[in-house]
């Protein structure tokens, strides 16, 4: 059996380092001895395909799970998951949470006197579409205080969970606003070291995704890990 | 070319999005192969536990074949197991799965490697993942793993092995350390 054609390797810069001190709880969390670097394995060009559980269409609408309507300004965020080669990445999953429009998460753990909203639960799932689309209806996301230092407070965000076509595609990341004058203070964004791969993080406001008299709208697009070449076809 | 987007912790407040209720069960009645379940423990740099980590698995059926379009071998696929697992920490720092022991799939060049399980390991406080695997204490084939040879320091690749449970059949513990003594190897793939 030939030796499965890779994914390219960690961009450099573009990904922040485990150890990041100004974000205090990476220090207890780092590993101190380095990684051992691996070939890529079929272990590692696999991955999990989605198929546990339907997507249900209101997984994606944030702003229908209750009875009535939440809280805050409604919005609707929308792009692409594309690879480094600019591939549209279709059929995967796209997972978000956020707090509600007040800043708080209705997790338990979450102790901020914000108060909860009886209509929003801030957890959304939906698939990429053929052309790697995705597109959820929400609300805008609160800040909110943390005790990482003195008068802490993190940017609006929501957080993205992808898995793309491989186990290495894997990627955890959060999408910010632009504009929000809390993100060049947050320890969190400023884990990337290349300010121009952080601003990726940023969404854009998008007028052509806004719906009038309705919602505003912004596009956030995500690049996952890209083969170094295109597999032969047999 | 388009750059990646970058990684960012997942924090703490993950528990009412990611997990949901069975996924750290692979296995139906129907799956085939030998059922076995793993339990660990995830410890910080103070060796404190982790009650806020979410750890996921990826593996081979029984048979060695991974649920996916580029393992091409000829080897069955079992409709019964997919091979993805996912299971968040317990106050403890504890997780749990319920799989099969995976078989051998192919390695770099002619190899073979011994049966393992893929791992990733996301917290707040990481700003990107981790990635280790889990092998099987008393199997024969770990000798002549490529990826466990990798791994120079014995002690070390000690932390990739899982230990047999005490008097408990098919249960294997693996503890994830994330720093300091007994640290885990991770990867950099």
């Amino acid at each position: 059996m030939s030796d499965p054609i890779p994914y390219r390797r960690e961009e450099k810069g573009a990904q922040p380092p485990s150890l990041y001190p100004p974000y205090v709880s990476t220090v207890k969390r780092a590993p101190r001895q380095p990684l051992v670097l691996m070939p890529q394995t079929l272990s590692e060009v696999t991955g999990p395909v989605y198929g546990h559980d339907k997507v249900m269409p209101d997984d994606s609408d944030l702003t229908r799970q209750h009875k009535g309507e939440p809280q805050g300004e409604r919005i609707i965020v929308t792009g692409r998951v594309l690879d480094e080669s600019g591939r549209p990445v279709p059929r995967t999953l796209v997972e978000i949470w956020q707090t509600n429009a007040a800043g708080r998460y209705i997790h338990h753990g979450d102790q901020h006197s914000a108060p909860l909203d009886p209509n929003f639960s801030g957890a959304g799932r939906t698939l990429t579409d053929a052309e790697g689309r995705y597109k959820f209806v929400t609300v805008k996301p609160g800040a909110y205080p943390w005790r990482n230092h003195s008068n802490a407070w993190r940017p609006a965000h929501i957080h993205f969970s992808l898995f793309g076509p491989s186990f290495l595609t894997r990627l955890v990341t959060q999408m910010y606003f632009s504009g929000d004058p809390l993100i060049p203070l947050d320890p969190v964004y400023n884990g990337v070291p290349d300010k121009k791969a952080a601003a990726r993080m940023v969404s854009r406001f998008d007028l052509e995704a806004t719906v009038p008299e309705w919602a505003l709208g912004f596009s956030f697009d995500i690049v996952l890990r890209g083969r170094e070449a295109t597999p032969m076809e047999h | 070319m388009s750059g990646q987007t970058p990684s960012q912790t997942v924090g703490p407040f993950f528990g009412f999005a990611l997990p949901r209720e069975g996924h750290e069960v692979l296995v139906t009645d129907a799956t085939a192969g030998e059922r076995i379940a793993i339990e660990g423990r995830v410890f910080d740099g103070d060796g404190a536990p982790l009650n806020d980590a979410l750890i996921e698995i990826w593996q081979a059926n029984a048979a060695g074949r991974y649920d996916h379009l580029d393992d091409r071998q000829e080897k069955p696929l079992d409709p019964a197991f997919h091979g993805f697992g996912r299971c968040p920490t317990d106050e403890s720092g504890r997780f749990h799965f319920r799989t099969i022991r995976p078989g051998t799939v192919p390695g770099p060049g002619n190899t073979l490697q011994a049966p393992h399980i893929n791992v990733t390991v996301l917290a707040r406080g990481m700003l990107k993942q981790l990635v280790t695997r889990i092998y099987f204490e008393g199997e024969p084939l770990n000798a002549d793993d490529p990826i466990l040879g990798l791994v120079g320091d014995p002690e070390r690749r000690k932390t990739l092995i899982a230990k047999r449970g005490n008097g408990k059949n098919g249960t294997y513990t693996f503890d994830i350390r994330l720093q300091g003594p007994g640290e885990t190897v991770f990867f950099d793939v």
